[in-house]
């Protein structure tokens, strides 16, 4: 068992996972900007060690400073959380070089994922679909034009070096194609130094599906999945467990697919293997794995009464997987919602700043992962994310109720937040018929934008 | 003498990425509705464009500094 573990992080999530650890009876070292002395996990942790100015850059990403602070507290372990460091596996390998646990995957795993085109090679010969496209790179035009024999049309053309949504063309026919890819060769060159490309079909509209697994290196483990469709400019804001839209079938193949892939790479932690879950054609396609604990781990918590964080800080101390299949049963259905330091009447202007009285909702089948505290000033140098409610009841019809009735009840004066978003969202004909897709909310809200003024909040 | 001040609190940044020339070099003219740099608020970044016009500009914040709303971000001449 580890003994003493510093968090690289902020936020809720290094306060979700200071208690984690001090259930399990871990000590723990919070770092933190120079902006954040007063935040809740510097209060709550058993330590606290300023690393460097208000800028990430300096501080929550320094990982020279970080390595330095672990050593001189006398850590024997570092979690990233999620976001900063987290999927970084230069920072993964230095944790390990400096003698300490890093909770999480190995480096070599968080490359091997972290890079589009082997990861897509690692899931298709793990047996898991992938989007119909090109085994890795494409070498020049004349290979592009046979990758279109399985891709179809519309195709996406993706610079293998690019990423959040950079370098990627779509061409609608071949017409379009035979103009794009020579350009999205010379863009890729000019941008990243790499004129590599691969190509996917688009897939029109789907849902965003992702399955929870735990791995110890030898086995894994999936719990279940949650759906995360609704999205604005690609960030989730509202979550669920388990998925609506999924057959039995279909799930157990979903889920055995993630198994699969987690094992064939050696998966060690808590991860998460994403896919496009296409509705209409009743197929889903691989799209990515996520190397760390996520943001809405909590809706899977919910469900299967599984303490994520505490089951990888377990087998980042060396033990092996407590858990077998058999023992993980989901019970009824969990919504999480994102309540972020944004204006939603205001294009979701961000907002820092300072929290006033604060009501914090609660009740059975309610939970709070928040930093947030009467008097807190929320700094405007990272995310806007303040607090994320879960709920959990018997079924989703249950589970929105009790969301509407927890959301009545959460009160941040002073601040502008998302929360008449999901109040919104929660009374919506589409939503509580779970009839979406990853591009839904974004048509939502050019309708429905000018009635989310804060006179609901 | 006139003063660009940031509306928002945040980092500040004098050009459009790491790579690229800042948007205003010292010492040149700025005229009204110029972009002089970026402020990065809770990961979103708003352009800050100059309000008034004026020649010899000097910076009295770093790049990539924090600053507070209101605060003064450049001087003029």
């Amino acid at each position: 068992m580890l003994k003493k573990l510093l968090i690289a992080n902020r936020g809720e999530i290094a306060v979700r996972i200071i208690r984690a650890a001090r259930d399990l009876g871990i000590a723990t070292v919070a770092v933190h900007s120079a902006a954040d002395t007063e935040a809740l996990h510097v209060q709550l942790a058993d330590e606290a060690v300023n690393i460097g100015p208000p800028a990430a850059k300096k501080s929550y990403l320094n990982m020279a400073a970080i390595l330095q602070a672990a050593t001189d507290t006398g850590c024997d372990s570092i979690h990233p959380g999620y976001g900063f460091l987290a999927e970084n596996a230069e920072f993964a390998d230095a944790v390990a070089a400096a003698g300490l646990a890093f909770v999480g995957p190995s480096g070599d795993a968080i490359r091997l994922m972290g890079d589009k085109v082997s990861a897509r090679s690692a899931a298709h010969a793990a047996g898991v679909p992938v989007v119909p496209g090109s085994t890795g790179r494409v070498a020049g035009i004349e290979a592009a034009r046979h990758v279109l024999i399985d891709t179809g049309f519309p195709v996406m053309i993706k610079a293998a070096a690019g990423g959040g949504g950079r370098g990627i063309r779509i061409a609608q026919n071949l017409t379009e194609f035979e103009t794009a890819f020579p350009q999205a060769e010379a863009e890729a060159l000019a941008a990243f130094g790499d004129g590599g490309l691969y190509m996917e079909r688009v897939i029109g509209r789907a849902r965003h599906i992702e399955v929870q697994i735990l791995g110890d290196g030898n086995d894994a483990i999936h719990l279940c999945e949650r759906e995360c469709s609704l999205q604005r400019r690609r960030q989730k804001v509202w979550e669920e467990a388990p998925s609506s839209a999924l057959s039995d079938k279909l799930r157990d193949q979903l889920c055995a697919s993630a198994v699969a892939l987690a094992r064939a790479v050696g998966y060690s932690g808590a991860g998460t293997v994403e896919y496009l879950y296409d509705d209409a054609a009743d197929q889903f396609y691989f799209i990515e794995m996520n190397t760390r604990i996520q943001v809405e781990h909590p809706v899977t918590e919910m469900i299967t009464g599984v303490d994520l964080v505490a089951e990888g800080l377990r087998i980042a101390g060396g033990e092996p997987l407590r858990l077998a299949q058999r023992d993980i049963t989901p019970r009824g259905h969990a919504i999480e919602v994102r309540i972020n330091a944004e204006d939603p009447s205001r294009d979701f202007a961000p907002f820092p700043g300072t929290v006033g009285a604060l009501r914090v909702p609660g009740g059975p089948g309610v939970r709070f992962d928040s930093m947030l505290y009467p008097g807190y000033q929320v700094p405007p140098f990272y995310d806007s994310l303040l607090a994320k409610l879960i709920v959990h009841a018997e079924t989703r019809d249950a589970a929105i109720a009790r969301l509407v009735r927890a959301l009545s009840e959460l009160q941040i004066d002073g601040m502008k937040t998302t929360k008449p978003l999901f109040q919104a969202l929660a009374a919506d004909p589409a939503v509580q018929a779970g009839a979406v897709h990853t591009r839904w909310l974004e048509g939502w809200l050019t309708e429905n934008a000018s009635r989310l003024s804060a006179a609901e909040s | 003498m006139a003063q660009i001040l940031s509306p928002l609190p945040g980092t500040f940044y004098r050009a459009a990425s790491p790579d690229q020339p800042p948007y205003k070099a010292d010492g040149a003219a700025v005229a009204v509705g110029d972009v002089i740099g970026l402020i990065e608020v809770m990961k979103s970044f708003h352009e800050i464009t100059a309000e008034v016009a004026g020649s010899n500009i000097r910076f009295a914040v770093d790049n990539e500094e924090p600053v507070m709303a209101g605060a003064i971000l450049a001087d003029l001449d």
